[in-house]
């Protein structure tokens, strides 16, 4: 008996840890690192501005996950972070006549929604920031623009379907909006237009296989989706939101093989995606077409699946192809992806594109409002029109106030034939953004 | 039909929980050291042969020579140097040390390999099944992790049972000082159980990186249901393991034939409902009763 009770406790202490290494967020601090605009910017400036124009600085706080399980969406950040460091240092903001310095001070989120609030909070109380910069899946955003809400500080945030941006966070389409924070992004509307292009182009009997986590997305997805693609003859079968990081994925295969469905969709995680693909291979699950949001945006994530990666399609928000040009630096989507690579030796990533455009549209806002005035800044994004590298972004044509779209496109990866990367995302459908240039049409997978 | 196929998945499944968790119920059995740093020991061996595998071009299942021996070497030097000493300041101190281990490992993945999921290419053998009927058809690798997983809780049960060294280590599990009497060195043969234990989670983090994609972070999710099983079947009791491996696999797959939310859920239930009504797990430890 007494050994059966150490043991219970022992058991009890581990699985105290075991939560506390699964929550992972025991960690010290996080990485804050200050570009190095600050230092360098005196001398730049001096010499780029306008004779003795009086000089001010404009304090931007950046956040997002650079680690964690959300760590793809923040990968390409240190490269945007001390890029555009680097491009405020020689140009300076110049508003209401007066030249202002850039200070970045970037921020970890850890992937984790407490850590984000967390980290925004001391960039508003203890590095007294202007604004904030915040990207990368309604876990980051929501939690940071609240937090900038309830602290009256300007937020410009972007890596998030707008629905779970603005109705996640207790807003009312038609009633309500926002005072302190505004977004860009696409929503789940556009990502019905794109896949149903991408269906229509392959000859099935519209059963959708519906693979859908319970996480934000997972749920907004399952939610809106099924009414928005009803009209086209298309009916999603659900057979039930999954846990993240399950190991098995049996009974929505054989819920799928049973409905003899013929496309599969969903938003799952990388991984998870990587366990039911293969488990749909060895049990039999074949559909000819796949649209898949959140785990294939990556280049590594295709990589790892292998060649059953070949011709999967995802959303593509940003690609090197994008007909758009940065208002700041003028660099296009292909000279900026190039430079990414040349810098870090990586392929482009889709967030890439939309960490750039921030900065973008803070300048923008901070020259319209004359200067790093809170209150001004906020005014501006109301009725702000700015032409970025992600496209060109409109806060009064919005389906909300506070919410500017971006085109969206879609996908398929396709293997390249001896390329600088093995893996090329080929842009296959344009329906709802024929701006942007296709290279390729549909296929049906293999 | 989909009921009997979620419950030969669940089994499945149950082979890969009992191969991640027989390196920790060793752990348990023989030293009482709850290693929270399993899981991402099991990401390192992942790395490892993805390492060997994709930039070394070694075929994808020699790359288990190399990484047993290298997580097995990992582990004897990590008992000497580090558990040892903190097994001498009680029963805390290894489990702090453990899961000062996971934090530090997880964030050096993190610098040297990036965010950036991997994954262990093999070919067909990823898609390859056997079809049994039109509902039911078992993938080849999941079969083999399952053998792989029986065959190594087989062997080390009859390494500690058989062996002169596997008997000194269930001395030292029951009663360490009369084993250090008759002449058994103590910390040796916890260097060794801890070699073994490292190795078998090396060849499970292998698997594991054959099976899906695998990021730094990883190791958490895999720990838990690790543990989870070890709990069910009864701590430091290997076909205990096993038993809660498969417990725990079928609980999962079953509960996610209900509905795909209910999955993990239904795996966490059994778990705490073991703790509850049966703390010392379907098979305890024959010693200890």
């Amino acid at each position: 008996m007494r050994i059966a009770r150490s043991i219970q406790a022992v058991a009890a202490i581990a699985a105290v840890g075991l939560l506390a290494t699964a929550c992972g967020n025991l960690d010290s601090s996080s990485s804050s690192s200050t570009a190095s605009s600050a230092a360098a910017a005196p001398a730049a400036s001096a010499a780029a501005s306008t004779d003795a124009a009086p000089t001010g600085t404009i304090k931007v706080g950046f956040v997002s996950a650079e680690t964690g399980p959300l760590a793809g969406f923040g990968e390409a950040d240190k490269f945007v972070v001390d890029q555009m460091g680097a491009y405020f240092a020689e140009n300076p903001i110049v508003a209401g006549g007066t030249n202002y310095n850039v200070e970045i001070i970037q921020k970890d989120a850890e992937s984790d929604s407490k850590r984000a609030a967390e980290v925004a909070g001391e960039l508003i109380n203890t590095d007294g920031v202007d604004v904030i910069l915040v990207h990368g899946t309604p876990e980051m955003v929501n939690p940071v623009s609240d937090q900038c809400e309830a602290n009256q500080v300007p937020c410009i945030s972007s890596d998030a379907p707008w629905q779970p941006y603005f109705i996640g966070r207790g807003g009312i389409p038609g009633e309500t909006s926002f005072d302190w924070t505004y977004h860009f992004f696409w929503g789940l509307e556009d990502i019905a237009a794109v896949y149903q292009d991408m269906w229509n182009q392959v000859d099935t009997n519209k059963k959708v296989a519906g693979f859908f986590p319970n996480d934000p997305d997972g749920q907004a997805w399952s939610e809106n989706l099924p009414g928005m693609v009803e009209a086209n003859g298309y009916t999603i079968n659900n057979p039930g939101l999954h846990t993240n990081l399950s190991q098995d994925y049996s009974s929505q295969i054989s819920a799928f093989k049973k409905n003899k469905d013929e496309i599969l969709m969903g938003v799952p995680l990388p991984p998870d995606f990587t366990t039911f693909w293969k488990q749909a291979k060895q049990q039999g699950f074949n559909p000819k077409i796949a649209t898949i949001g959140k785990a294939l945006l990556f280049p590594s994530s295709i990589e790892a699946l292998g060649d059953i990666g070949e011709n999967l399609g995802t959303e593509v928000w940003w690609s090197s192809t994008s007909p758009f040009k940065s208002s700041l630096t003028g660099m296009s989507a292909a000279e900026y992806t190039q430079a990414y690579t040349d810098a870090t030796s990586k392929q482009w990533t889709q967030p890439l594109g939309f960490s750039e455009a921030l900065f973008e549209v803070m300048a923008a806002a901070v020259i319209a409002a004359g200067g790093p005035d809170k209150q001004g800044i906020v005014d501006a994004m109301k009725t702000m029109k700015v032409s970025t590298i992600v496209g060109d972004l409109d806060w009064t044509t919005g389906p909300v106030p506070n919410v500017a779209k971006t085109p969206l496109t879609g996908g398929q990866w396709r293997k390249t034939d001896g390329g600088a990367f093995p893996w090329d995302l080929v842009i296959v459908s344009n329906s709802i953004a024929p701006m942007v240039p296709t290279g390729g049409t549909v296929e049906p997978l293999k | 039909m989909e009921w009997l196929n979620a419950v030969l998945q669940g089994i499945l499944l149950g082979g890969l929980y009992a191969l991640l968790a027989a390196g920790l119920s060793l752990m348990f059995g023989v030293m009482r050291i709850v290693n929270l740093a399993h899981g991402v020991l099991a990401v390192v061996a992942a790395y490892l042969g993805y390492f060997l595998v994709d930039k070394l071009s070694v075929p994808a299942f020699l790359c288990i020579l190399i990484v047993i021996p290298v997580m097995a070497a990992i582990g004897y030097v990590m008992q000497l140097g580090l558990l040892n000493p903190a097994l001498a300041r009680g029963g805390l101190a290894p489990i702090l040390v453990t899961f000062g281990l996971a934090v530090v490992v997880t964030n050096l993945l993190q610098q040297f390999f990036s965010a950036d999921t991997r994954s262990i290419q093999t070919g067909a053998l990823a898609t390859d099944s056997i079809q049994i009927n039109d509902d039911i058809s078992i993938g080849v690798f999941p079969l083999l992790t399952f053998v792989v997983g029986v065959v190594v809780i087989a062997g080390l049960q009859t390494y500690l049972s058989r062996s002169r060294t596997g008997r000194a280590m269930r001395a030292a599990s029951d009663d360490k000082e009369a084993a250090q009497l008759m002449g058994i060195d103590n910390r040796r043969i916890y260097a060794i159980a801890t070699a073994i234990a490292l190795g078998v989670v090396g060849l499970a983090g292998v698997f594991l990186g054959m099976r899906t994609q695998f990021s730094p972070t990883y190791g958490d999710a895999t720990l838990i249901f690790a543990f989870e099983a070890v709990i069910i079947g009864g701590l430091g009791s290997l076909w205990g393991t096993l038993i809660g491996g498969v417990v725990l696999g079928v609980a999962q797959t079953v509960g996610a034939q209900i509905n795909p939310a209910y999955g993990i859920l239904a795996g966490n239930l059994v778990f705490l409902a073991i703790l509850a009504f049966r703390p010392t797990g379907l098979l305890p430890k024959a010693v200890n009763s």
